[in-house]
């Protein structure tokens, strides 16, 4: 009963740790003998014979531990990564192939404009069709990820309004906000004003109207939003925003759910971020870099971030003669080899392929969701766009809370979907399947999870003690947090 | 679920206990029971001021982190120095040992629209009830 594995085994063992294997005296190489006098003349007390604890090893046993422990990498090229409001999805392999191409990778960053015209050229057309996606009229690529972009649009927000002599000192952000727009915000110097969502999952104008006074400088709205659920009440908003002065800030991480289908400009946006490592496939997850483009309407162009890439005459120079603008955000142009990638991923699916990219992310959300929610709680009825978020209230009545649910989807081989996240759903399990997976997948996670929600009515303990199959068992995530071993030291004698 | 007489509750869970001028505040079991684990605690220095209904200090658990609000207005003049070593304290005695700061109050009216414990109890179970309703709901589609 307890064992069972449709997906990737990780019953694997844990391999020792690299200072408990070797044997004192054995190495991988061997040093020449000392010749000549150099030694001595470097003082004795900063020589040593002996790092203490330090691992003693032949090569073929350090090759054969780092690869195992490469075997326990969890990795979309290996399986399913569900993990809610970070479209975990796949990321084409042209991309990469793309982005190495000499005439990309071997530029010199600071190659005049004229030696790297196809470069530059590039990034405007990437500008353009990233600006076209979203319905924008400008595009700065400079932001080197979503926060960052989260930054600069604020920035450009406060440039204009301090431009019309009407600074503002307020930001108004949704209680479903990624973390960030209220970080963000703190950061630019703004004063954090938090509204809370309706019952329904969704940020109402008249919630905003009670909050939007002269001293808000934005709104920032997440469309769809951490839910998964569509703010339908979006131009309504913006209206009561723009009626008092304000701006809307659209964090554009969900985008997935958008592409080809509906355009923020459209919606009253006025300044909005993109990750390009979720949406515009990217690699992510590994540390980045990532990318987070920065749209604007055309009122607000002369505030982006300079250098900007111009065209004149048939070719692109790079200009930095803005006075209103906020300056540089990012060395060089932003991360290059990043927006290469973009560019192969949006020009090789073209805006039919993006359409239907972004249409089968809703339909695999909604297909899990309805294959799901006799076993889960929803935590909103409404359908959903991208992912889909539960709750473990059913699972509750048996004492199995999310943290167990997500420790069972290990033994069952899946990588578990984002846990207690939003924050206004109390124990939520945020799944967000992606484009790139097909129905085998997702009907193998879904009949996991639906065991699991068996087991825990029937064997709470089981659920409880999970996982059995990993590594390592249930780990303590209390004491780690609290008292840290962040490094490994010899074993005192 | 306890819910102590004496002391006076916030809809934000936390609770004071009023000693002449000076507040001594905490968060109550039902907030502790929702955050699981507590793995860390930022608390404000003494001296520092408080103003009611801003967030003094946040405490963080294995799930999220919670910004802690005022539910009065003063100074610090007392913190808990054992919470840094010891977050744990906060689950096993939010009541006692696991209280938060000391507060000199500025103004003992900031305690009028503070919630009696009977009030309180009263708060938190319609709080469940509401997340019990919205369950029942969902069972019956």
């Amino acid at each position: 009963m307890s064992e069972h594995s449709p997906g990737t085994d990780l019953r694997r063992s844990a391999p020792p740790l690299i200072f408990e294997s070797g044997s004192p005296g054995r190495s991988g190489f061997f040093w020449p003998e000392e010749k000549g006098e150099g030694g001595e003349k470097i003082p004795s007390e900063l020589l040593r014979d002996d790092i203490p604890g330090f691992p003693e090893l032949g090569e073929l046993e350090v090759l054969r531990h780092f690869t195992r422990l490469s075997h326990l990498n969890y990795a979309i090229e290996s399986q399913f990564y569900p993990l809610g409001s970070c479209t975990m999805k796949y990321n084409p392999k042209v991309n990469e192939v793309v982005a190495r191409l000499p005439g990309f990778s071997s530029l010199h960053p600071l190659a005049p404009p004229e030696l790297i015209q196809g470069a530059l050229e590039l990034l405007y057309e990437l500008e353009e069709m990233l600006a076209e996606i979203s319905g924008m009229a400008h595009v700065t690529l400079q932001p080197a990820a979503g926060a960052q972009g989260e930054l600069t649009g604020l920035m450009v927000i406060r440039a204009c309004l301090r431009e019309r002599s009407n600074p503002r000192r307020k930001i108004i952000v949704p209680d479903t906000a990624h973390g960030t727009n209220p970080a963000s915000s703190t950061l630019c110097g703004y004063e954090v004003v938090q509204i809370s969502s309706s019952n329904r999952g969704m940020v109402e104008a008249a919630k905003v109207a009670e909050v939007m006074d002269e001293e808000v400088a934005a709104l920032m709205l997440t469309n769809p939003n951490t839910l998964g659920i569509f703010e339908k009440n979006i131009q309504e908003i913006a209206e009561v925003v723009h009626k008092k002065g304000g701006l809307v800030y659209l964090d554009g991480a969900n985008l997935n759910a958008l592409m080809g289908i509906a355009k923020p400009g459209d919606m009253g946006v006025d300044v909005l971020h993109i990750n390009l490592h979720k949406t515009f496939s990217t690699p992510h997850g590994g540390g980045g870099p990532g990318a987070g483009p920065v749209g604007v309407k055309s009122f607000l162009r002369d505030f982006l971030p300079v250098p900007r890439i111009l065209k004149k005459d048939g070719s692109f120079v790079l200009r930095e003669d803005f006075a209103k603008s906020v300056g540089r955000v990012r060395s060089f142009f932003g991360n290059f080899g990043i927006l290469v990638r973009a560019y192969a991923y949006i020009i090789s699916l073209g805006s039919d392929g993006l359409e239907e990219a972004s249409r089968m992310a809703l339909l695999n959300a909604n297909y899990l969701r309805k294959k799901l929610e006799g076993a889960y709680q929803l935590a909103y009825p409404e359908p959903c766009m991208h992912e889909c978020v539960f709750t473990d209230r059913l699972q509750q009545r048996h004492g199995v809370a999310t943290l167990d649910i997500a420790k069972r989807l290990l033994d069952y081989g899946f990588h578990p979907p984002t846990i207690y996240f939003p924050l206004v759903v109390s124990g939520a399990l945020m799944i967000e399947p992606t484009e790139t997976e097909n129905r085998e997948i997702l009907d193998a996670f879904a009949d996991a999870m639906n065991s699991i929600a068996r087991e825990a009515k029937e064997h709470p303990d089981l659920v409880k003690g999970a996982p059995y199959t990993t590594p390592v068992g249930r780990l303590d995530e209390a004491r780690a947090a609290r008292k840290p071993v962040l490094r490994w030291e010899p074993a005192k004698e | 679920m306890e819910y102590p007489e004496g002391l006076k509750f916030t809809k934000e869970h936390e609770w004071v206990l009023v000693e002449d001028q000076v507040a001594i505040i905490g968060i109550t079991e039902y907030a502790e029971q929702e955050l699981g684990d507590v793995v860390y605690v930022e608390l404000p220095e003494v001296g520092e001021k408080i103003v009611k209904d801003d967030p003094f200090g946040a405490v963080e658990s294995v799930k999220a982190v919670s910004d802690i609000y005022a539910p009065v207005s003063g100074t610090v003049v007392e913190v808990n120095d054992t919470l840094p070593d010891s977050p744990e304290t906060i689950n096993d005695d939010p009541y006692g040992d696991g209280w938060l700061i000391k507060v000199e109050m500025t103004d003992k009216d900031d305690l009028k629209d503070l919630m009696s414990a009977e009030e309180y109890a009263e708060y938190v179970e319609q709080q469940k009830a509401e997340e019990d309703g919205e369950e029942e709901s969902e069972d019956e589609e």
